[in-house]
């Protein structure tokens, strides 16, 4: 494969000579490694390696941009994104300001995951797998593991010449229960930047989790309605991503006059003591990075403090037409995409009530935990619990067949009347928008409270 | 391509390269205007091989590093899953029309005209709604070698136009769209956005849907959303295998109502999920899944069938890159004889579903599904009255489908992957809030 470097080194120059108002070029190398289990074996094994490009124009307002795998022509193609910038803008351009960076930024992690032997991965997962069939009554599993190595050449025609190198490992495990024509399933995610211990000593948790699968088969089915509802921190940070973050990120809102009237700065959104925030700049989580794909370096950005709408996540575009600042959102999952606005580690901060507190009062209500799924249309949400118990008088009941949720987001913010002492978060995630999925993103919560939350049921 | 299949001949028992190489460009408009052009060149390799009975995988991008191609293959097959299955050696595949040339020689220029004209269309109907647009054309080449001699190769060309519109008062949003994609150039987005124009009309009002069992109607989008992928599930071969699908010991069993019919067909001409072969070159056909009601066959791959037993119904298909796995290609529902509008006119109340939001979070090895209405109506006395909101509509497709009110006559294609008509539903669980 071309060494990026070179070709990065080469057109430097030619990007800060640009006609256009704005340009920018990536180059990518990565390798990933995958092995999936499905059943009592292994079902696949592979390894894929990919090097590609893009460059991406802003002219008048308008944006161009060509992605390739071929590193011949470069320059042509640097050329065509221009030309359709230019086919593409009538207006005028913004971009908000940040000062060009050169830097170079190793991974973090000490070993390349994609370089650790096959047999040292497969030990592990057949390990996991054994455990999910000792419990009797598991019809079939399936765990997808992979690992990816990657290094992104930045550099754009204000002078930003940014290397960095990432790595990521992310797991999951589904074990599925069958009885009688009736099947159940209860899945496990995980994932870190890099670290393959971070998926090790998973044992006891997995043989939980087969165990589960099993009992759901006899669980009852909610009843549908209205509910008091506990959400573990796993769920908590799924349902804060689904329900609030998307509606957090600015392209979105910023050339939607009705959105930003709805979210506008300084309005209340939930309690006070509710506090949300979206950081890259928190070290080692699994969005953690220095500078997102435009070269913007990573900030902490609360989001709502005190319960109200302090900030949101942009993009430089984004910032420059809400004229607010940049916060270091922009987010392309690989090459292929242009950048766009993206969540990286979104949690809601602790507060001081302990979980027994917190359902002590609570006559008949429903505990939610670990996490299934979960969508948003931005003004209505969904997620799928896991693991779903009824609370009655004060104490953790029955167990569910897994629950959704699903409610208005802002009458459900507010609904949020207490929130627990014990942060955190779950590195496990994948988040889809605009066909670039899965993102690596992280989110967390303490326990928290929701009064008459939706829940779906017979 | 030749030049790594030689290399792994050598090493390998068998060995098998997928290659696929596609060009695209898209013109995207945001908040009703035109905002980007964006062309996309692709090109991977993939080497499948077995060796000492294991398959080995290994991809990479551009024409490929045939080296470490080969050696990160022969790495994985140390571990890789027994292979059960030969290669085809076949050169003979069913003439299926994918590519029409007419497609690279629509302009930029006309694919701007065509993102505006939707977009006035839409705006021109609704002061104040957003508009994202946007209309795309391109070609995928494919070419399939192995070592046993099978040979594929076909071109594909697609073109698509979409829209999505988003209305806000005070805090309310409604979302409405269409899409349509086609191997030919389209140049009349009157059906897509005729189609919106009355997702608008119908949902001027609000209406309020209580909580209790009622019966839905499922347009064409709402069965996409809401019941196909507990189908899916079902019929894939790898599912039947493990027994976790609860259709697999049943065939030539009834297990829905006599009025379902399913098939899965790659070989509709001009259709974008059509193709010659699977991505295995194994030659494409029609497969019976559910005839009146009964359960008649299911998907597979190469593998898979060689495991079950039985032989691939040109099922493999690689998703993201991967190995080839049973998938759909384009699942056909057979239409029935009822009209939408004589379906709405025999409700006295009940819903009509058009989007549901999250119904892939639920048990969809067990046939539940379980999610929010994003877009729906209700019905009263025969009469759509209005759009419904913060309702959620729960069922499982072996009850529902089992003893289906009536299948819908005006049948279309809901993204590449499926054709369908709308279907009413007897009762199904509805939730409401307040």
């Amino acid at each position: 494969m071309p060494e990026i470097n070179v070709i990065a080194h080469g057109l430097a120059g030619k990007l800060k000579k640009s006609r256009s108002d704005y340009l920018e070029a990536r180059f990518e190398e990565n390798q990933t490694s995958h092995i999936t289990y499905r059943g009592k074996g292994l079902e696949s094994i592979g390894r894929a390696t990919a090097g590609g490009g893009n460059v991406r124009a802003l002219a008048k307002g308008g944006w161009g941009f060509t992605s390739f795998n071929s590193f011949d022509d470069v320059s042509d193609r640097v050329a065509l994104a221009e030309e359709q910038a230019r086919a593409a803008g009538s207006g005028k351009s913004s971009l908000a300001e940040v000062e060009p960076a050169v830097d170079d930024v190793p991974g973090g992690s000490a070993k390349n995951p994609v370089d650790t032997p096959l047999a040292e991965k497969k030990k592990l997962l057949d390990e996991y797998n054994d455990i999910i069939w000792s419990i009797p009554q598991i019809q079939t599993s399936t765990i997808g593991y992979s690992d990816s190595h990657k290094k992104v050449i930045f550099l754009n025609s204000e002078g930003s010449y940014i290397t960095q190198e990432r790595a990521d490992v992310a797991l999951r495990l589904t074990a599925i229960a069958a009885k009688d024509g009736e099947v159940q399933q209860v899945g496990l995610s995980l994932g870190s930047r890099g670290n393959f211990s971070a998926i090790e000593g998973l044992h006891q948790q997995i043989e939980e989790m087969a165990r589960h699968a099993v009992e759901l088969l006899s669980a009852p089915q909610a009843k549908g309605g209205e509910y008091t509802v506990v959400l573990d921190p796993v769920l908590a940070g799924v349902f804060v991503h689904e329900a609030f973050g998307h509606l957090s990120e600015s392209d979105f809102v910023y050339e939607n006059d009705r959105m930003r009237q709805i979210m506008e700065l300084g309005k209340q959104f939930g309690t006070k003591q509710l506090n949300i925030v979206d950081s890259a700049a928190e070290p080692g989580l699994r969005g953690s990075y220095k500078y997102d794909d435009e070269g913007v370096p990573a900030v902490k950005t609360y989001l709502i403090r005190e319960g109200r709408l302090v900030g949101r996540l942009h993009s430089r575009e984004t910032a420059a037409r809400m004229k607010e600042k940049p916060t270091g959102n922009a987010r392309a999952i690989n090459y292929r995409y242009p950048p766009i606005v993206r969540m990286t580690n979104t949690y809601i901060e602790p507060g001081t009530v302990t979980f027994d507190e917190m359902i002590a009062d609570i006559k008949e209500g429903i505990y939610a935990k670990n996490w299934y799924g979960g969508m948003t249309s931005m003004e209505m949400f969904t997620f799928s619990a896991g693991e779903a118990y009824m609370i009655r008088n004060g104490k953790i009941a029955e167990a569910l067949r897994p629950v959704m949720l699903t409610g208005n987001v802002f009458t459900t913010l507010k609904n949020i009347d207490v929130i627990g002492n014990d942060l955190d978060m779950n590195q496990g995630g994948g988040c889809g928008k605009g066909g670039q999925s899965p993102l690596p993103v992280s989110n967390g919560s303490p326990h928290i409270r929701i009064q008459q939350c939706l829940v779906g049921g017979k | 391509m030749e030049q790594i299949l030689a290399r792994a001949k050598k090493i390998a028992e068998e060995a098998e390269i997928f290659e696929v190489s596609s060009e695209e460009t898209q013109v995207r408009f945001e908040a009703n205007r035109l905002k980007q052009l964006q062309t996309n060149q692709t090109t991977g390799v993939a080497l499948r091989i077995v060796k000492d009975g294991r398959i080995g995988y290994a991809t990479t991008t551009g024409t490929g590093d045939a080296d470490e191609l080969v050696r990160n293959a022969v790495e994985t097959a140390e571990f890789g899953t027994v292979a059960r299955f030969q290669l085809p050696d076949t050169h003979d595949y069913p003439a299926v029309k994918t590519y029409d040339p007419a497609v690279d020689s629509v302009s930029i220029k006309e694919m701007i005209d065509l993102g505006e004209e939707m977009i006035a269309a839409i705006t021109g109907h609704t002061p104040g709604i957003i508009c994202e647009a946007g209309v795309s054309r391109g070609a995928v080449s494919v070419r399939i070698m192995n070592s046993r001699g099978g040979r594929a190769e076909y071109r594909k060309s697609f073109f698509s136009l979409d829209i999505e519109g988003n209305l806000i008062e005070d805090t309310d949003m409604l979302f409405v769209g269409e899409s349509e994609s086609s191997c030919h150039p389209l140049s009349d987005p009157e059906k897509v956005t005729d189609m919106v124009r009355q997702q608008l009309d119908l949902a001027k009002n609000r209406a309020k849907a209580p909580t209790r069992q009622l019966p839905v109607v499922f347009t064409p989008n709402g069965v996409g959303s809401a019941l196909i992928l507990p189908l899916m599930s079902a019929l894939n071969g790898k599912m039947v295998l493990e027994g976790a699908s609860p259709v697999g010991d049943k065939v030539g069993k009834t297990v829905f109502d006599k009025t379902f019919t399913l098939h899965d067909d790659p070989t509709v001409a001009y259709r974008p999920g059509s193709r010659p072969c699977d991505d295995e070159g194994v030659p494409s056909q029609r497969t019976p899944l559910i005839e009146k009601g009964v359960v008649r066959g299911f998907l597979y791959d190469l593998q898979t069938a060689a495991l079950a037993g039985t032989v691939s119904t040109g099922n493999g298909s690689r998703n993201r890159g991967g190995l080839p796995a049973p998938s759909p290609t384009a699942f056909i529902v057979t239409p029935g004889r009822t009209s939408f509008d004589d379906m709405v006119a025999d409700i006295k109340e009940g819903l009509v579903v058009e989007q549901l939001m999250g119904a892939e979070q639920g048990n969809v090895l067990g046939g539940d599904f379980s999610g929010n209405v994003l877009l729906g109506y209700k019905v009263e006395n025969g009469k759509i009255v209005g759009r419904v909101k913060d309702t959620m509509v729960s069922g499982n497709i072996y009850e529902i489908l089992k003893n289906i009110a009536a299948v819908g006559s005006e049948t279309r294609w809901i993204s590449s992957f499926l054709r369908t008509p709308p279907i009413y539903c007897k009762g199904l669980a509805v939730s409401s809030k307040g």
